[in-house]
């Protein structure tokens, strides 16, 4: 296979992540149940005429895409690749919500058009007037990293740079469905994610962009060595699988310095994580960054967004610090992510 | 060496058929799928004609053997039939034996329920199982569960070019060794929610579509599932499996002109098309049938014809467009229309394209309107979607 760089990042999240002058370590942990992303100044990105019309995700993703493809120094990229769960929800939810109300009638298109899926990879393409390889994964919380799979597999076809993305939005609507499901907490079950007893994430929303290229260049953040995902797997398989991934790409667990978790206070899928702390990663350094990001299917590209700062400063700052294990620096980086016994992955890093 | 990609299994369900031999004969003996909606109401009923398949969730929850209390989209459901079909094709016994993916493709996903519960599983506990079937990915892992694939198993949509690029991933997962073998295609079902979208986009017809045809009215939406056993070569041949065709070229490329519609020009449909052809290292000339996108809007199948006439010259191949027996059916259109490829290599014969009356003016293709007999040994099929995604694929006989 050939290499894969991270030449150029971009995110737009619940943090203030596209002032460069904000550091992680300023960063606050999130208090509300729903929590937005935080609003840009779309006229630097977007032409005024519209900015209305658009929806939140494809905004956030132009401005994470345009931030990544800008640090990078790329402006027609061989693949466009986005991941999201939900696409742009609000507008389906407001399509739906015409349709059920008004008996199908009175309907406009813009919502309808904008609830396709492939509405963010395809306006950044539009914007960038890119004609090359576009495709969009829907797959919960494995559509950014089935993302990922397709860029390491383009890259190591005929492609030189390649930009992925994920992105996914806050609707109303759905969330306080989620809510009523145990899928969102509610604003009385707030807590220390770490040490949340009760079922439920915080809700979220956000956009992450990467370049990812063949060469190694001087904004180079990190070496995407390789991304797995498992659509199920019981508990007692999960060390096997993450062994033979390693083994894959010949190194073990010994050879991993740091553990990126996506703990997200959901009582019913931290009890995996939290057991894995004690046990297989117990003598890692273990990392967790949901009580920063929210979650939403698509924040692990937050998560590989803040790995990929990690590496590139070599500095965990103490707000993302699970256990207090430190090592000098770090070459090695696991993120692991997995959503109530599904849909887990593993995305491995190296610092270059 | 590359790794060649032997299809060794079909599986289907559409408004002409509930397996792969029911399709099959429907498209030789012209019969058309087009009606009116009967499953669920809608105020279009009387004025819009639809693919859509005439048994009720009920049957398909019993054809399945599922409990009666489940929660399964239509969309699930249609995908369960097809993916169950394609894997029981392919003869195989034992799923975990190779390296085996799962790719699926929607744009309605479980949208069917939420757009009936969205509001009223607020005080009906009972409906709310539905919450979580809303996302596009459920289908694919209920699907998967079924079949006992647990490892690689994602989702696509890229509006009606989906399944296509669910087949090009596989192919290109094989090809770099990542997979054995994948099980790849996708589903659609008729929705309030997309007639009414398509509908506010003026582009449905209130007659049965005409592709091609000069005086076309707009597209039928349809509803179906297919599915495709990709094998690695080397394994189809070692487990003496027979290989139906070989997925040979494929290719992805944007149009980038407009969200929603094509170019006058099509240039992302030309790419994707001479790009397919040249990773299947084949001539235009040597395309012996074109599936075509054909959808029966005017833009498309403007746009298409000018690609294909820039691509093939004065040799466009023999062509039809299936979508007046299905209806459009969307993100599964790719592996519907992937699927009549096959079968047309495999029976030397093209399908005809329904309802053709007179030429488009500026590029004056006449597709073939009577089943037609003749030596097939690569067909391409076109599928393309909002978004500007273009599609191709090119599907080359078992020799």
């Amino acid at each position: 296979m050939s290499k894969c760089y991270i030449n150029g990042i971009g995110c737009v999240s619940a943090q203030e992540t596209t002032n460069e002058s904000v550091e992680i370590s300023d960063f606050e942990t999130l208090t509300q149940s729903i929590n937005p992303a935080k609003k840009q100044n779309y006229k630097e990105y977007i032409a005024p005429n519209m900015i209305r019309r658009m929806a939140a995700g494809v905004k956030m993703g132009i401005v994470a895409s345009k931030k990544a493809l800008e640090e990078a120094g790329i402006n027609n990229p061989d693949a466009i690749i986005t991941g999201t769960g939900m696409g742009c929800l609000v507008d389906s939810e407001k399509f739906l919500k015409a349709i059920i109300e008004n008996d199908e009638q009175y309907l406009t298109p813009t919502p309808f058009i904008q609830s396709t899926h492939n509405t963010v990879g395809a306006q950044v393409a539009l914007g960038l007037k890119c004609k090359s390889y576009n495709v969009t994964y829907v797959h919960a919380n494995n559509s950014f990293e089935t993302a990922a799979i397709d860029a390491l597999l383009a890259l190591n076809e005929t492609a030189d740079s390649v930009l992925i993305g994920g992105v996914d939005e806050i609707a109303k609507h759905s969330t306080y469905l989620h809510q009523l499901e145990n899928l969102v907490k509610s604003e009385d079950e707030i807590s220390n994610i770490l040490k949340s007893d009760t079922q439920g994430y915080l809700a979220s929303e956000g956009s992450q962009f990467f370049v990812l290229q063949k060469k190694k260049t001087s904004s180079t953040y990190a070496e995407l060595v390789d991304v797995a995902i498992h659509d199920v797997l019981n508990q007692d398989q999960i060390a096997d699988k993450l062994n033979s991934f390693l083994n894959t790409n010949n190194m073990s667990l010994a050879d991993v310095d740091s553990i990126f978790l996506g703990v997200n206070g959901d009582k019913k899928g931290d009890d995996i994580y939290h057991s894995l702390c004690e046990s297989l990663f117990k003598n890692k350094q273990q990392v967790y960054y949901k009580h920063l990001s929210g979650e939403y299917n698509t924040v692990t590209a937050f998560g590989l967004w803040i790995a990929a700062k990690c590496i590139k400063n070599q500095t965990i700052p103490e707000v993302l610090r699970l256990n207090d294990l430190k090592t000098d620096g770090f070459k090695t980086v696991l993120l692991y992510n997995q959503n109530r016994g599904e849909h887990h992955s593993f995305t491995l890093l190296k610092s270059c | 060496m590359e790794r060649k990609v032997a299809i060794t299994g079909l599986g289907i369900v559409s408004a002409i058929g509930m397996d792969v031999q029911e399709n099959y004969n429907s498209l030789i003996s012209k019969k058309d799928g087009i009606s009116r909606v009967e499953n669920f109401s809608t105020i279009h009923k009387e004025v819009i004609k639809v693919g859509e398949i005439k048994l009720t969730n009920e049957e398909l929850i019993d054809k399945l053997g599922l409990p009666k209390i489940n929660n399964y989209s239509r969309t699930a459901l249609l995908a369960e039939v097809a993916a169950l079909e394609a894997v029981e094709d392919a003869g195989i016994q034992n799923i975990q034996a190779y390296k085996t993916g799962f790719i699926s493709s929607t744009s309605v996903g479980g949208m069917d329920m939420t757009e009936r519960y969205f509001y009223s599983c607020v005080e009906n506990k009972e409906e709310r199982r539905y919450i979580p079937t809303h996302s596009a990915g459920d289908a694919t892992s209920k699907v998967a569960r079924r079949l006992g694939i647990t490892e690689f198993v994602t989702t696509i949509s890229t509006a009606c070019s989906s399944a296509t690029n669910a087949i090009m991933l596989g192919a290109r997962m094989i090809k770099a060794g990542k997979l054995d073998r994948v099980i790849v295609g996708g589903a659609d079902c008729l929705s309030k929610f997309t007639i009414n979208g398509f509908k506010t986009l003026m582009i449905l017809s209130e007659d049965n579509c005409r592709p091609f045809d000069k005086d076309r009215t707009g597209l039928n939406l349809g509803e179906a599932a297919a599915f495709l056993v990709l094998e690695a070569e080397d394994i189809a041949i070692k487990e003496g499996k027979n290989i139906l065709a070989y997925v040979s070229g494929y290719a992805n490329a944007n149009d980038a002109f407009h969200q929603t519609a094509s170019s006058g020009d099509g240039e992302g449909a030309g790419l994707a098309m001479e790009q397919a052809l040249k990773v299947a290292g084949l001539h235009p000339s040597e395309i012996d049938y074109i599936n075509a996108h054909g959808t029966a809007t005017a833009n498309n199948d403007l746009s298409e014809s000018m690609a294909i006439v820039r691509v093939f010259k004065n040799e466009v191949p023999d062509i039809s467009s299936t979508k007046a027996f299905t209806g459009h059916t969307l993100a599964a259109a790719g592996a519907i229309e992937a699927i009549y490829s096959v079968l047309a290599l495999q029976n030397n014969i093209v399908f005809p394209n329904l309802n053709f009356e007179n030429s488009i003016e500026e590029t004056k293709i006449k597709p073939i309107t009577e089943p037609l007999e003749k030596e097939l040994n690569h067909v391409l099929s076109n599928s393309f979607g909002f978004g500007g995604n273009c599609a191709s694929v090119i599907f080359s006989k078992a020799n």
